[in-house]
């Protein structure tokens, strides 16, 4: 940051404040200052309280029972994260390795392509249909239907990578008599990790923020995910602002925080994944 | 092509990938192909049925609300596709240029990605609720007095929230294709004179065509299948002014008892969604050529 910064990059700069000062953080303060008002208190709706309300959080946390939908989301989350980044990597590498070896395998990678075309709102109906015979309309279930369903992209993504790591490595584990799986978990798998984290993040978004796929599937509550039970108890809600607004709050604070966390990895994640 | 499959493939390979292969097949290809025989019959989503051929696609053609459904959807996917790739592009550009605060900015205009679709919406409803009417009143603004998620203008409350939602995603992608473009070819095209638009057009746009597919494709994509933010504000209303392709399909498909009916609407939907990707990439790929 040694260049000069010139006097359009002044006026810039200025822009890109206000802009998300009035667009960015405006829309958090106003969640915020909402969430812990009283009803009486939003006269002025912007207006800092004088008397904050906090126990709106603890109001909002016991009646949407959020720590259990928290823990189901995580679950959700976590789970199909762990096993998205081990079998999509795996099948992926598959795919890279052979595809000019086998016409079936080649096919398969056209196979798992083109099903980037298909909208989840086009297999929903049956979708759930089929799920409840398997009895997948449960949180385990769920997961297990984020790792199936994030393959096109996951495998579009891994192997575009992959022709990036010399085949050569292969070979020498190969001579030194490790077969294709060991290769693949103790030195291919740990070359992946900038592609890990592009995954991670893509995955993670998805399946935390997700709302469509928990509706039509996670029908009873004990499986309800956060995004689903802010769905569920807008009826419940009604014209009580400041408990929706205090329930919102502790939602979005969950991917906020992990944001601030990991930002630089985020960022170089998501950038990483567009470019390759 | 006959003689490049040459090499055997080594067996622990199929073990590796056999069980995805299958598990993809059986829950994502069956119910696809589950949906497309169902929508020849006349199901219900329970009971008894029959093959009806194309009765259902007949019908669909004819139903006013699917109409005025893929009416909205395309007016609505064209409008925020448009609108999300100018602002993303022109926020990419500010981001890129030298400035203060730079790594902060960036952080900051990624954030309304994070943020679940949903909620942000119902964020969004009181605003157009309770704060706009407000300053309608205040600055004695008539057309801001209203609660425009009521009026026949509703759909314009959806597209700023999703435009506003959208622009975090392309930005950063626009950003990092502006990242690879070499400084030095600037400094050469200021050498000949080429400045402003002129340089933004010769240079700058011909570098980041791959971007700009990308983020075509994945806009139109998204937009079309558009659900969450219709749920959170409108529920499709009023009336079924604001129902997307998405939102008629949960609500009739689910609850309406149309699941062959509707089955034959999400093929349609289908076909749609894959034509018009397949001609957006033909097009990208052409004009990545060109500049080449």
């Amino acid at each position: 940051m040694n260049k000069k910064i010139s006097r359009s990059g002044t006026g810039i700069t200025t822009f890109l404040f206000i802009y998300a000062a009035l667009f960015v953080f405006g829309i958090l303060y106003l969640t915020f200052v909402i969430a812990i008002k009283s009803p009486d208190q939003m006269v002025h709706i912007m207006a800092f309280p004088r008397i904050p309300h906090f126990e709106n959080f603890a109001k909002a946390w016991i009646m949407t029972g959020f720590p259990k939908k928290f823990i189901n989301t995580a679950v959700i989350t976590i789970l199909s994260l762990i096993f998205t980044l081990f079998t999509n990597s795996a099948a992926a590498y598959v795919i890279a390795r052979n595809r000019k070896k086998s016409r079936i395998i080649n096919l398969l990678y056209y196979y798992f392509i083109s099903a980037l075309f298909i909208p989840f709102q086009v297999l929903m109906l049956p979708l759930v249909k089929q799920a409840s015979v398997f009895h997948l309309d449960n949180i385990l279930g769920i997961s297990f239907l984020y790792v199936v369903f994030g393959l096109p992209m996951n495998t579009f993504l891994y192997t575009g990578y992959l022709k990036t790591i010399p085949e050569a490595l292969d070979e020498a584990a190969l001579i030194d008599g490790a077969n294709p799986f060991q290769t693949f978990l103790f030195i291919i798998f740990p070359m992946l990790k900038p592609m890990h984290a592009t995954i991670a993040v893509l995955s993670v978004m998805w399946t935390w923020n997700d709302f469509l796929m928990p509706l039509v599937l996670l029908t009873k509550s004990e499986h309800q995910t956060l995004q689903l039970s802010q769905y569920v108890f807008q009826t419940q809600f009604s014209a009580d602002y400041n408990l929706a607004f205090a329930s919102y709050f502790l939602v979005l604070l969950v991917p906020l925080l992990f944001f601030i966390l990991c930002q630089k990895w985020i960022i170089a994640g998501v950038t990483n994944g567009a470019v390759k | 092509m006959k003689n490049t499959y040459t090499s055997k493939v080594h067996p622990v390979y199929w073990i590796m990938i056999l069980p995805m292969v299958v598990l993809f097949f059986l829950f994502h290809t069956t119910p696809f192909l589950q949906g497309i025989f169902y929508s020849f019959t006349d199901w219900k989503g329970y009971g008894i049925w029959k093959v009806v051929g194309l009765r259902n696609y007949l019908q669909v053609f004819k139903d006013p609300s699917i109409q005025s459904s893929y009416l909205f959807t395309f007016k609505f996917a064209l409008t925020a596709t448009i609108l999300v790739n100018v602002l993303s592009l022109l926020l990419a550009c500010a981001l890129n240029s030298k400035i203060y605060f730079k790594n902060f900015l960036r952080a900051v205009y990624f954030i309304p990605y994070i943020l679940g679709t949903l909620i942000i919406s119902y964020v969004f409803r009181f605003i157009f609720s309770n704060i706009i009417p407000d300053i309608g009143r205040a600055l004695d603004i008539q057309a801001l007095k209203v609660n425009i998620l009521g009026t026949e203008h509703a759909w314009l409350g959806i597209l700023i929230v999703t435009v506003w939602q959208s622009c975090a995603f392309n930005t950063l992608i626009y950003l990092s294709g502006l990242q690879s473009i070499n400084p030095d070819i600037y400094e050469a095209a200021a050498i000949d004179g080429a400045e402003g638009l002129y340089r933004f057009a010769k240079i700058t746009f011909p570098a980041i065509a791959p971007f700009f597919t990308i983020n075509l494709v994945l806009c139109v994509r998204n937009f079309l299948m558009a659900f969450d933010q219709i749920m959170g504000l409108t529920s499709g209303g009023p009336g079924i002014s604001t129902t997307t392709i998405s939102v008629l399909l949960y609500k009739r498909g689910f609850q309406g008892g149309q699941f062959a009916y509707q089955s034959a609407n999400a093929v349609m939907l289908f076909v749609i969604v894959m034509i018009i990707s397949l001609v957006q990439l033909k097009l990208g790929e052409n004009k990545e050529k060109k500049y080449e």
